[in-house]
């Protein structure tokens, strides 16, 4: 019965291939919803397990959890360091993780932070040694694999969050040497480069004086985009300006005018011990403090809720050409239980039985449908693949290609429903047919 | 295997198309049913294959009575039928047609037998041709093929030389009696063709619905 339905599905070449076609396209534009919808809300449930709350400057709190967590976009301004000390003594907080942005190693993140940001990822050293001084480096399991770091090389970072490909923004004074590699976590961790926040101030004129390594000198185009209607670039030194007198510095950046000065923080992660910590402390840095909170939770529904209501229409349109493919099937197969009637009444004749006809239509339309499903997921993969090397953010999501998930499963069980569904009408007038009066009229 | 037809009556309404139509064919036998067209051969035939159920009347082979409920088995498992038209699989070439035949039919597949046959028939230059490409003559010894490789116990034909010229139906009828001679086939040939009725030991002539005497 297959060898039939591959032989009546190759005689017609050009109508096959237009069906198969219409449901590949289907299938892909649904393949590549459902992935990216599920891996994306998937890895932002991931990185933002343990963190309950994340102290920044004021600006969009979407982006403070974009650029704090998911390491995605430019921070929204600094906070004074002297908050992390203030978080860390209240009885409500377990654990207040600092964060210090600003550099990047070949477009890796370098944060500057303490040992509270492996006790958040629950990560261990895979190899070498955690960091103790400052210009040490501990890199994630996917940076070492892409850049093949080994213990002890030593790196330069970037000023900027993206990579820098001119080069001309690189911190050459202050090399970092790698100390150990994490163990893989598929966690955001796993695309970081940690350092001592005093590596992050030191490469940013704490220690050496401002004067010689001016930001102003610096092209931020990078961080002057805009964000939810805020520009982050006056965003952040309006925050600077409240926070210090530091004037000029990029948002992200530790800006010190001088050693006498309070340092400052990109942001705070902070995991509450108790449920009481989820009341108060929001509410106390909302009102009390120039900087704001934001809840990951709340932020991350709120993303994707955004991005629902578009995945949503998408899905709609897709599902619409998958009915439109199971009524071309439809189409085809009708016309041709008309044109093959001769030959499966000659079937009937040689003592095929009813089910049997009807099953080689079916088969028809099941095998379109599962060429349609395997081209449209290839497809989608392949699609995937480019965007991951074409789009830095899907990169930087850990976008994963060539996976199949229970969700593809159902998708493609549902579209080989389509394609036996399409053919069950023709495959129905198969069966009632009356070879007898085929052959009469023959 | 024997055929055995007794009192086969077919009707539509007051129209009897078939009436009291009796006769029997021993293992082995070859026999002709002559009649124009429109004397009832095509619904006799239906009615043997299981294909048309009769108003009244039995067919048996062998020992099982052929009827509309066991008609798929029985074609499958002891018949080999060739058609005026309706001969071979459109979608498939020639030795396609001839392995499907097997498999529907036996189950298996013996491409030695189909290869054999195809040469005993002379066709087996056109075993890749799809059956648009044959001609007429080609058509019907491909088709004649398809019927033998299921090696059946009964071999029917319906007006297999009806479009062939004087040759190729001395032809023909050579080809379906030895080939049946040779598998040891009841064979059974259902025609208008009054050429071929020298070539048979026995000969029923069916006129208006009754065989004559």
């Amino acid at each position: 019965m297959i060898s039939l339905a591959l032989a009546y599905l190759k005689d017609r070449p050009l109508t096959t291939a237009l069906n198969v076609l219409l449901l590949a396209i289907s299938v892909a534009m649904l393949v590549l919803l459902m992935q990216l919808g599920n891996q994306a809300s998937e890895r932002l449930e991931r990185d933002a397990r343990g963190v309950d709350l994340v102290v920044g400057a004021k600006g969009s709190p979407l982006q403070l959890i974009l650029s704090s967590i998911f390491h995605v976009d430019q921070p929204t301004g600094n906070v004074p360091f002297s908050s992390l000390a203030l978080l860390r003594r209240d009885p409500a907080v377990a654990r207040a993780v600092p964060l210090a942005l600003g550099d990047n190693f070949v477009g890796y993140r370098i944060v500057g932070t303490d040992e509270s940001f492996a006790d958040l990822y629950n990560t261990s050293i895979a190899t070498g040694r955690a960091f103790s001084e400052p210009f040490e480096a501990v890199l994630g399991a996917d940076v070492a694999a892409q850049t093949r770091a080994q213990l002890g090389q030593r790196f330069v970072g970037s000023h900027g969050l993206v990579e820098d490909e001119t080069g001309d923004h690189s911190h050459d004074s202050e090399p970092y040497e790698v100390v150990g590699i994490l163990e893989p976590t598929g966690t955001v961790a796993d695309r970081l480069i940690l350092t001592p926040y005093e590596s992050v101030w030191n490469v940013h004129g704490i220690e050496h004086g401002h004067d010689e390594h001016d930001h102003d000198e610096h092209d931020h185009d990078e961080d002057g985009h805009d964000h939810d209607g805020h520009n982050h670039t006056d965003e952040s030194k309006s925050d600077s300006d409240a926070m210090s007198p530091a004037r000029g510095a990029s948002p992200g950046i530790l800006q010190v005018e001088s050693a006498t000065l309070d340092p400052e923080l990109t942001s705070i992660l902070v995991s509450y011990r108790n449920a009481s910590g989820a009341i108060r402390i929001p509410a106390l840095i909302n009102r009390q403090t120039q900087m704001q909170s934001a809840v990951p939770a709340n932020e991350t529904a709120r993303l994707l809720e955004l991005l629902g209501a578009s995945i949503s229409g998408l899905r709609v349109f897709a599902w619409l050409l998958a009915i439109t493919g199971g009524l071309a099937i439809f189409v085809a197969l009708l016309n041709m239980a008309r044109s093959r009637e001769g030959d499966l009444a000659l079937l009937r004749v040689m003592g095929m039985s009813r089910v049997q006809v009807f099953a080689t239509v079916i088969m028809e339309g099941i095998i379109t449908a599962m060429l349609g499903a395997g081209f449209g997921w290839l497809a989608a993969q392949t699609l995937m693949m480019a965007a991951r090397a074409g789009i830095a953010t899907l990169d930087d999501l850990g976008l994963k290609v060539w996976q199949f998930g229970s969700g593809e499963a159902v998708l493609l069980i549902a579209v080989l429903g389509i394609g036996a569904l399409a053919a069950a009408i023709p495959a129905w007038r198969v069966y009632t047919m009356d070879p007898a009066r085929v052959l009469a009229r023959s | 295997m024997q055929l055995a037809v007794e009192g086969v009556r077919v009707a539509y309404g007051a129209h009897a198309v078939l009436n009291d139509v009796t006769f029997t064919l021993e293992p082995c036998a070859k026999a002709l049913l002559l009649g124009p067209s429109g004397s009832g051969k095509s619904t006799l035939l239906n009615v043997i294959c299981g294909l048309q159920t009769p108003n009244a009347g039995t067919v048996h082979l062998g020992d099982q009575q052929v009827s509309a409920g066991n008609g798929d088995t029985i074609r499958r498992s002891a018949m080999g039928i060739v058609f005026q038209t309706l001969r071979l699989v459109s979608a498939l070439d020639v030795r396609a047609n001839l392995l499907l035949a097997q498999k529907v039919q036996t189950g298996a597949r013996d491409e030695a037998l189909v290869e054999r046959t195809l040469e005993q028939l002379n066709i087996a230059h056109r075993a890749s041709s799809r059956p648009h490409e044959l001609s007429q003559g080609e058509a019907q010894r491909a088709a004649i093929a398809r019927a033998l490789v299921v090696k059946p116990s009964l071999l029917i034909a319906d007006e297999p030389t009806s479009a062939l010229d004087n040759a190729n139906t001395q032809k023909v009828a050579d080809l379906l009696l030895g080939l049946a001679d040779k598998a040891g086939t009841t064979l059974l040939v259902a025609t208008h063709d009054e050429r071929l009725k020298t070539h048979f030991e026995q000969s029923m002539v069916l006129e208006k619905g009754r065989l004559a005497a």
